[in-house]
């Protein structure tokens, strides 16, 4: 992973002094609410409904395992012991105290992490497929582009005070783990005719109010244009991009309004005086990018006797197998497989990590896949590179610790928002809807039998828990003062990417299970052979849903 | 007489405010940017840009100009920090000063945009405001103060 020289430390411990006098100022009177607002989400510090919030970034959702302590001792330290990943791959402390976080900020920078832009009007923390440099279906790794992004991103002078946040998603696979369409800019490294790998970027794509697909922009750009495009389009939407009503602020609305032909042009025009000036990549710069990134040192395995160990251990343990079905993933690296920890257990609130757990992960992924560990969108943790035969210690060993649900990319595999428990913006609870779902829903057979299907629940028409974008999604709504939850269907965060629609009325929170399950029984009914749940939507439309749905309901 | 900082000292403002509404501003006056347009020799003038003004007029008289003034209504309002380097990626060569409701906070990256000179709404605690403009001795991007992106330079 990236490593800092004395340059980057320099940046981070600057910005840590510089946030402290800030604080310091603030809590003298010095600053105004409204003037510490910008300076104090900039450094990842929200004030909520019951503490303040602090989001750490986690540079395209890598850590190495002494940053995973780190997090375990500033969350004894400094909070109530656990933390939270984000839908950004980013960690959330629920408690902090503000004349704390300063300290917070400088140990973090200890072991070269920082909170800089999680949050506030600005370009936000870049994140990628989680399996990214491992995954089978790889073209190129695309950490060293996000790596380039995040220092030209990091305390730009031009772009922190934007008309609104601005999302960058970069991907590298057949597959889009990274949910690149639903980014303000979303860029994948795809090869041209004549097979070398450019950058194909879309901008315009997010979720929010008024969710939206990205469009393409550039077909496919050198990788040493990167900077400048990106700037490009970043000043136009700084100049063009609305601010008299934040929920038309974002860039989407910009696109829409313009066209993205006009947008593209005016985008040309800019990069004409900024293309092949000094932010243009040097190729030393892209080498020097990618040696982070390079290959651990694999053992070159006996992969077949591997397997064959593999495939006895699950005969004997079909829990094990079980696991070893759901929660792990090809390598591209024969004898080695990826590792997804579920941290969507019954009764946890998706996303909750303890210290305990943290301090867990560090020692197995020094044991078990070079020091190193990765936070999903989806709210879970990944060990990238486990050998075949060491997996069934490591499922003991997680087993004991409440990280081995075999859940992954199924229906109990909740992305969600804090909600109404913690948001000071929500308008509804989402962490007591996700888990009576998980309760009703406890049979796993039953679960494997619907197959691959992902349920996404935010809190209000932030959609910081994708709802849009889930086959199953769910909002919380305030209806005089009440809390009502409205479903939607068919929303897909892949290639295929389209924004779920809306079932109908909303639901009271008691009603949400048995509204899932009619719909679940809708589907299972409907389907055709092994066809999923998307599939079947996409087939048979929204009305055999919603005529179950609202058959039984009050 | 209003204080500003310029080049890093405060100083006192050699300029007359602005005055929209009045039909011949003063030599030593800063014009809008309509009266600028109506300015016969627009040679030793000072002009001041509000937020949706795009700097596009200004690029043929960039030579002529001694101080533009780019306004900040709110400081929350970053289309500023974009024309300020747009105006100095042109070619701009004069003062280039910020004014209105900007905070100190946001002096470095103003600085780092092409602005050498700053008139804040409240002048009372300029020099304390100085220890800002030296928040950072490093910086990643390329901007009007270091036009080498740091990947340029790394050692």
């Amino acid at each position: 992973m990236y490593v800092y020289d004395q340059h980057d430390q320099t940046i981070i411990d600057e910005r840590v002094a510089q946030f402290r006098d800030q604080t310091t100022r603030f809590m003298a009177g010095e600053i105004s609410d409204g003037e510490f607002l910008p300076l104090r989400l900039q450094n990842g510090l929200y004030l909520q409904r019951l503490a303040p919030m602090l989001r750490i970034a986690v540079p395209y959702g890598l850590m190495n395992s002494s940053q995973l302590r780190k997090l375990a001792s500033i969350s004894r330290t400094y909070d109530k012991g656990y933390v939270h990943i984000s839908t950004r791959q980013n960690v959330q402390l629920n408690w902090p105290l503000l004349e704390e976080v300063p300290d917070i900020l400088a140990e973090l920078s200890t072991v070269q992490m920082h909170a800089i832009q999680t949050s506030g009007n600005c370009i936000r923390n870049t994140t990628t497929d989680q399996f990214a440099g491992v995954a089978s279906d790889e073209l190129e790794d695309p950490r060293p582009y996000c790596e380039i992004i995040r220092q030209w991103s990091t305390l730009h002078p031009e772009f922190a005070f934007l008309p609104r946040k601005f999302k960058i998603a970069v991907c590298g696979s057949t597959q889009d783990r990274a949910a690149i369409h639903y980014h303000d800019i979303g860029i994948e490294l795809v090869a041209d005719d004549r097979g070398e790998v450019g950058l194909k970027v879309l901008v315009g794509g997010g979720l929010g109010r008024t969710p939206a697909i990205g469009s393409v922009i550039c077909e496919w750009l050198d990788k040493k244009h990167l900077l400048t495009y990106l700037e490009a389009i970043l000043r136009v939407y700084n100049q063009h991009g609305r601010r008299d009503n934040k929920y038309k602020a974002r860039i989407k609305i910009l696109v829409k309004a313009m066209g993205i032909d006009a947008f593209r042009e005016t985008v040309e025009e800019q990069w004409s005086s900024l293309k092949d000036g000094p932010s243009t990549l040097t190729d030393e710069e892209i080498i020097r990018a990618r040696s982070f990134f390079r290959d651990p040192s694999y053992l070159t395995l006996d992969s077949t006797k591997a397997m064959s160990d593999l495939e006895r251990d699950c005969t004997q343990d079909p829990i094990f197998a079980n696991w070893v079905t759901r929660n792990t993933q090809d390598h591209r690296i024969p004898g080695y497989r990826i590792v997804t920890l579920s941290l969507k257990a019954t009764g946890f609130a998706p996303g909750d990590i303890t210290a305990e757990q943290l301090e867990l992960l560090a020692e197995l992924s020094d044991l078990y896949s070079f020091g190193e560990m990765r936070s999903t969108h989806q709210q879970n943790m990944v060990l990238g590179d486990v050998q075949v035969s060491a997996l069934y210690a490591l499922w003991q060993k997680l087993q004991a610790a409440g990280l081995a649900t075999p859940n992954i990319g199924y229906l109990t595999d909740i992305i969600c928002c804090p909600g109404g428990d913690y948001c000071s913006l929500a308008n509804a609870k989402s962490l007591p809807i996700a888990e009576a779902i998980q309760t009703r829903f406890d049979d796993l057979d039953y679960v494997y039998d619907l197959g691959p299907l992902e349920l996404n629940i935010s809190g209000c028409m932030n959609a910081c828990g994708h709802h849009h974008v889930g086959q199953i999604g769910i909002l919380g709504v305030d209806k005089k003062g009440q809390e009502f939850y409205q479903i939607c269907l068919g929303g897909s965060q892949a290639k295929d990417a389209s924004v779920g629609k809306i079932l109908g009325p909303s639901f009271k929170q008691k009603d949400v299970p048995d509204v899932i399950d009619r719909i679940l029984s809708t589907y299972v009914t409907l389907r055709q052979e092994d066809e999923n749940f998307l599939d079947t939507y996409r087939r048979v439309g929204i009305l055999p849903f919603k005529e179950r749905a609202y058959a039984q309901a009050d | 007489m209003r204080r500003l900082i310029k080049h890093g000292s405060v100083i006192d403002d050699a300029w007359q405010q602005i005055d929209p509404d009045c039909p011949a501003p003063a030599h030593d006056q800063i014009c809008s940017l309509e009266q600028w347009q109506n300015l016969a020799d627009k040679t030793g003038s000072a002009v001041q840009l509000e937020p949706g003004q795009e700097p596009a007029p200004l690029y043929a008289a960039l030579e002529k100009i001694k101080l533009l003034v780019i306004n900040f209504p709110v400081f929350t309002d970053g289309r500023g920090f974009s024309y300020a380097r747009d105006l100095r990626e042109h070619g701009y060569q004069g003062e280039l000063r910020a004014s209105g409701h900007f905070i100190r906070d946001q002096l470095t990256y103003l600085q780092r945009c092409g602005f050498d000179a700053f008139q804040m709404a409240d002048d009372a605690s300029l020099e304390e405001a100085l220890t800002s403009l030296r928040d950072f001795t490093e910086h990643y991007q390329a901007a009007i103060d270091q036009p080498l992106p740091l990947f340029r330079r790394r050692s």
